[in-house]
């Protein structure tokens, strides 16, 4: 654990695999400079790796002042340990206020084990971070602009606000593609600082045997926004309202298990229990009657809409606004809807 | 030869059936308003030291951390096949958050004489957080394996095991002892076996038989149900049908790592999301009524 220190960085975990770096972590530092610039202080990148150093630059551009850029062969591959003794190394050298990382499956990984190790607080998940001031009534003292992390808790049923008075840094994972990602300056200039980090046996630990990545053909885990069509779209010809209406909305299209038997699209777009399980900020169901092994995979979204023909379909259940219609009718008009907001913004 | 296998298992509050008095008025959640279950996960860990126990030998010591209800998953873990149960139960435990849980339940793995594997689930369903698996290996100074999909080989010494990271996998080889967590798709979990669920459901917690002593001589002094107890505690251990009972004292736990204080993390805020699984807010199908909810969703920033 580190003291507080109000003249701390902001940080970001640069999450990078095979020389590319996540979304989530542009995302990151997009709100890492409005955090630093709130609070009046530096915004730092954390980027680990072998031959990376490039990556700084996309860095810089979407923020950071600072990256500190860790050079190391062992750091070709992610691995647990060693990633985590680059952070601790850094976070005690640095003393940043705050650390974000992406809630990927990485993020999840390294973060809880940073923050044992810091004996400092971590809140998973964030959908949402903010700053704020908190009274502590019974030790009559007020902190001021801390760091504020939201995210659902309880299944969904929940919204928590969660802090980390004392114990810093102040740590989150936050999920991809909640955080709008800036288009980055190419013109704005930052440093590059080239850390050596050491490590012992017990970080080396673990070896990688094997690896297999497979392309991202269809990413539903990671989008904020999922338009889902079931039998009640009818053809794979009218599916096209329901790929309309994710590019309208910048979202990924998902199925129910009757449209994938039906042939109206792929199985690797299949939400529900025997398919993907999901959990967007926004999931609208176009004529998915809502079976309970549908419902099982997407329940837990923030905001689902419900559009279908039948008044009794079990989706509504399960969703907050439900509009009884005509796909063909009501989709137009929400595209509609949404262009006009684009306009008028 | 064979491999001692701890599996940390949790009693959660069954977030898919949330029912409508979940929340009490200070914003905590209601626990005692709502019906528990396994948490999922959790029973993959345990399907995984079983499988290591089958197929090397070796035991399967299941510990969970919580109330004196939680023995149920405990017995539940006894029907499935675990040689040894341990319930953690403190008051000064309480409002620990995942970096208290982690120091209390390493404090409690390290209280058992040896072991080669620490199993948990990925995550737990009532906070999805997934930190206590991480957070304990570091407590424990193990290192640690996350999304666990498949045992490709052991010896030993070193375990060679597959996990899933999202977009793709890898094999990772690891020294002993590793503590590992588990995901839903790495096994399909036995169900209780008939013969056991016989022989266990009869295994309780001192607390547990403390309590049934109390409701059954309401009248008697003190010592006398304490001497009561004692006893019936003692039958169940010739029977080997105890489920082994720790304070924070038993484990040597420092309290300053503990509950409240030993919690980094505060709630600030918490807000009820209304709950519209009976009322969602329909919308008619009209130009209007589309707009409306499109304005609503950009002013709640789902969109945007």
């Amino acid at each position: 654990m580190i003291e507080p220190n109000r003249k701390g960085e902001v940080w970001v975990f640069a999450e990078q695999e095979d020389e590319s770096l996540n979304d989530v972590s542009l995302e990151l530092c997009t709100k890492a400079r409005e955090l630093a610039d709130r609070l009046g202080v530096q915004m730092g990148a954390v980027l680990a790796g072998w031959n990376v150093r490039e990556l700084s630059y996309r860095l810089i551009a979407h923020g950071a002042d600072r990256v500190y850029h860790v050079h190391d062969t062992r750091l070709e591959h992610y691995r647990t340990m060693p990633y985590a003794r680059v952070m601790c190394q850094l976070i005690t050298r640095h003393r940043p206020q705050i650390v974000l990382y992406g809630a990927t499956p990485l993020g999840r990984d390294l973060a809880p084990r940073i923050a044992s190790e810091m004996r400092a607080g971590l809140t998973a998940d964030c959908t949402d971070l903010d700053l704020g001031d908190y009274e502590d009534k019974r030790a009559k003292t007020t902190h001021h602009n801390l760091l504020l992390q939201i995210r659902p808790a309880f299944g969904g049923n929940i919204i928590a606000t969660i802090i980390n008075p004392d114990r810093w840094p102040q740590m989150a994972t936050v999920r991809e593609g909640v955080m709008r990602m800036g288009e980055g300056d190419a013109r704005r200039s930052g440093e590059i600082i080239d850390e050596k980090i050491a490590f012992d046996d017990f970080d080396l630990a673990v070896k990688l045997i094997e690896r297999h990545r497979e392309q991202r053909k269809v990413n539903l885990k990671g989008a904020r926004v999922i338009v889902a069509g079931g039998g009640g779209v009818g053809s794979k010809d009218n599916f096209k309202l329901v790929h309309e209406l994710a590019g309208a909305l910048g979202g990924a299209v998902g199925a129910s298990r009757a449209a994938v038997d039906g042939g109206f699209i792929g199985k690797e777009h299949q939400i529900g229990q025997t398919g993907t399980t999901v959990r967007p900020a926004l999931y609208v169901a176009c004529g998915i009657s809502g079976a309970v092994q549908h419902r099982a995979g997407m329940e837990e979204s923030a905001k689902i809409i419900a559009i279908n023909w039948d008044k009794d379909a079990p989706i509504f259940s399960v969703a907050h606004y439900g509009i009884v219609g005509d796909i063909g009718k009501v989709i137009p008009m929400m595209i509609e809807a949404i262009r006009e907001r684009g306009t008028t913004d | 030869m064979g491999y001692d296998c701890v599996v940390c298992v949790k009693q959660v509050p069954d977030t898919a059936n949330i029912t409508g008095d979940a929340m009490k008025e200070d914003g905590t959640v209601n626990r005692a308003a709502l019906p528990t279950v396994f948490n999922p996960e959790d029973l993959h860990a345990l399907e995984a030291a079983l499988d290591i126990r089958e197929r090397f030998g070796g035991t399967v010591t299941v510990i969970t951390m919580g109330p004196p209800a939680a023995c149920e998953i405990l017995r539940d873990c006894l029907f499935r096949g675990a040689d040894r149960a341990v319930l953690v139960t403190d008051r000064r435990a309480a409002a620990s958050d995942t970096l208290a849980t982690s120091y209390i339940l390493s404090q409690a793995v390290r209280h058992l004489e040896k072991f080669d594997f620490v199993f948990c689930g990925r995550q737990a369903i009532d906070g999805d957080t997934a930190q206590v698996g991480p957070q304990l290996a570091e407590k424990l100074g193990l290192p640690q394996i996350t999304y666990f999909e498949q045992l490709i080989d052991l010896d030993a010494r070193s375990a060679r095991i597959r996990r899933n990271v999202g977009n793709g996998w890898e094999i990772l080889e690891t020294r002993l002892p590793v503590l590992i967590t588990v995901l839903d798709t790495a096994n399909e979990p036995r169900p209780p076996a008939a013969r056991r669920i016989m022989r266990y459901k009869r295994a309780q917690a001192p607390v547990e038989l403390s309590k049934a002593v109390a409701d059954e001589l309401p009248d008697a002094a003190d010592a006398q149900r304490e001497e009561e107890t004692t006893r019936r505690v003692k039958a169940l251990r010739a029977a080997d049908l105890a489920i082994e009972q720790w304070d924070l004292d038993d484990i040597k736990a420092d309290l300053q790592w503990c509950g409240l204080n030993g919690s980094p993390t505060k709630v600030y805020r918490i807000q009820s999301i209304v709950l519209t699984k009976e009322g969602h807010t329909e919308i008619p199908a009209t130009k209007d009524g589309v707009r409306r909810m499109i304005h609503e969703l950009i002013v709640d920033h789902t969109l945007g």
